[in-house]
């Protein structure tokens, strides 16, 4: 590989590279979607959120293996198990010590993550383990690139849970109610909102939406202890980068990202090619400080 | 309809209220008067369920509501529409009205908000405009059409005429008559004394935590301490 001079590609092999991007991309924002729901809106910083993909990950192998059971199958499992896992983990351990203060959420969700990816160590060991579907070699042919199902599902994925959470925020008194604990905690109290209650809920929908990722990544992905890492700082980067509590900045922070990756690897080769997620992120904060969805806080 | 009776209350070691006894008969307005620092806003902080009451009852329409959780409160339909309006800047006019009926008044929503429109028709005009673009005095409007979605037995008005023009103020109290007018139980906490007792029943005059004085408005008015110390004359 050429690291000076910028090697040059058919125009087929350059689409081909972005649209695997986009698919790439979904992966993103399938992650992201829950974290700028708790990071975002609450400002919860979620450092456990990689910790909780792995642990659902694991589920999702553990149903396929113990029970055979296919892993969209297992989004009507997985799905409500993360929901009530977030919401426990909220008014159990998190709103409970945190006070309310960011920078002891901060470290509290840190140990939570430092003890499930241990747990997961001990009780899982370090090998890496992926579910086996029959139709993950089976697609679509693009011409320029081939996508294999799992792709295309995370995919369609992405769009469906960009579309219901926007839907759940800007439809639905529960949507409404987060919004309001958000912004204005003493005014939400004083008409009757049960705030640590909400608290719990945009947690434990964050935590579903992670679920939603396993079952998602299982067909494509193997899973270790150490999974979350993959996906996490990027998750970030893509919540950022999309404005903070954007959910259709998430998705398309996403599809960029990975865009910008697939490029990246494709002219500047398989680790250098990295760099690009940092630098279009600079480049993007630069011109617009709130990201591409972002509202100026007030 | 609020029968509250002997309320101790503070922060701490530091004893706010000493002992309170207020009464609002249906669809009356009484005026909760007193300088800053004389207990009103820890008063209405235990009336809503904020910080609890060290000793004391409240009774709401017979019903006793002592020490309840706010969520509680709004449920049993005391309704607070606090100082410094605190609206949903983030959310439109329309979903800070429809979250006024988040716990209460929920299956007559559409009705309430028509009403409340019908009030104040500012609003109709900006329903769907963000909250924090508003003006103070449409945000004033909106707390309290907010606080009326609740389809409340008591409603705390808490300085609303706090930041008005001289104009909205007279506007202000000349609307909170009429919601009394329409039956409405009105528990009106103000600075502005003047004004205050030209709509009031009755008053309460709050000094260190204690009823200092009480009575009709033109009894009170009569007083020359009430009138030195709150009216400057």
């Amino acid at each position: 590989m050429d690291f000076l001079g910028l090697p040059s590609y058919s125009w087929e092999t350059v689409l081909g590279s972005a649209i695997s991007g986009v698919f790439l991309g979904s992966v993103y924002a399938l992650v992201a979607l829950g974290l700028t729901l708790i990071y975002g809106v609450l400002h919860i910083i979620n450092f456990a959120h990689g910790a909780m993909l792995m642990l659902a990950m694991y589920a999702v192998f553990f149903l396929w293996s113990a029970l055979g059971i296919d892993p969209y199958l297992a989004l009507l499992i997985v799905v409500p198990a993360g929901f009530v896992f977030g919401y426990a983990l909220q008014r159990g351990v998190i709103g409970r010590f945190s006070h309310g203060r960011d920078e002891i959420t901060l470290l509290v969700t840190l140990g939570i993550a430092i003890m499930i990816e241990n747990g997961a160590l001990f009780a899982f060991s370090a090998t890496e383990r992926q579910v086996q579907v029959p139709y993950d070699f089976d697609g679509i042919d693009f011409g320029v690139t081939f996508a294999v199902w799992p792709e295309i599902a995370a995919l369609a994925g992405s769009l469906v849970v960009t579309l219901a959470l926007w839907l759940f925020m800007t439809r639905t008194d529960m949507g409404h109610a987060i919004q309001a604990v958000a912004k204005e905690r003493r005014g939400a109290e004083l008409v009757g909102i049960d705030v640590e209650h909400i608290y719990g809920v945009t947690f434990g929908i964050g935590a579903a939406c992670v679920a939603v990722a396993a079952c998602l990544l299982a067909p494509t992905y193997a899973v270790s202890p150490q999974f979350g890492y993959l996906f996490v700082l990027i998750a970030f980067t893509v919540v950022v980068l999309g404005g903070m509590g954007s959910f259709v900045g998430a998705l398309v922070g996403g599809f960029l990202i990975g865009i910008t990756e697939q490029l990246g690897r494709l002219y500047l080769g398989e680790s250098l090619g990295l760099i690009t997620i940092s630098a279009i992120f600079i480049l993007v904060l630069l011109f617009r400080p709130t990201g591409l969805f972002g509202q100026a806080s007030g | 309809m609020l029968e509250v009776r002997g309320i101790r209350a503070g922060y701490g070691s530091m004893e706010v209220l000493r002992g309170i006894d207020i009464d609002v008969a249906p669809g009356e307005i009484i005026a909760v008067l007193g300088a800053n620092g004389a207990g009103k806003s820890t008063l209405n902080n235990v009336l809503s369920g904020v910080i609890p009451a060290g000793s004391g009852r409240v009774m709401l329409d017979g019903a006793d509501i002592t020490g309840g959780r706010p969520t509680a409160i709004v449920e049993a339909g005391l309704i607070h529409v606090p100082e410094g309006r605190r609206v949903f800047p983030n959310l439109n006019v329309e979903k800070n009205l429809l979250l006024g009926g988040y716990r209460r008044g929920k299956a007559n929503r559409a009705a309430n908000m028509a009403h409340v429109y019908e009030i104040f028709p500012r609003l109709a005009e900006r329903r769907r405009q963000f909250a924090g673009t508003l003006s103070g005095g449409e945000q004033q409007m909106l707390a309290i059409g907010r606080g009326m979605m609740a389809e409340p037995k008591l409603l705390i008005l808490d300085e609303p005429s706090l930041g008005l023009s001289p104009k909205l103020v007279e506007e202000m109290f000349t609307l909170i008559a009429r919601l009394a007018g329409e039956g409405l139980s009105i528990l009106l906490v103000e600075q502005n004394v003047a004004q205050s007792l030209e709509i009031a029943a009755r008053a309460y005059v709050l000094e260190n935590g204690e009823v200092a004085m009480q009575g009709l408005p033109g009894d009170l008015l009569a007083r020359d301490d009430l009138r030195k110390s709150y009216l400057g004359v």
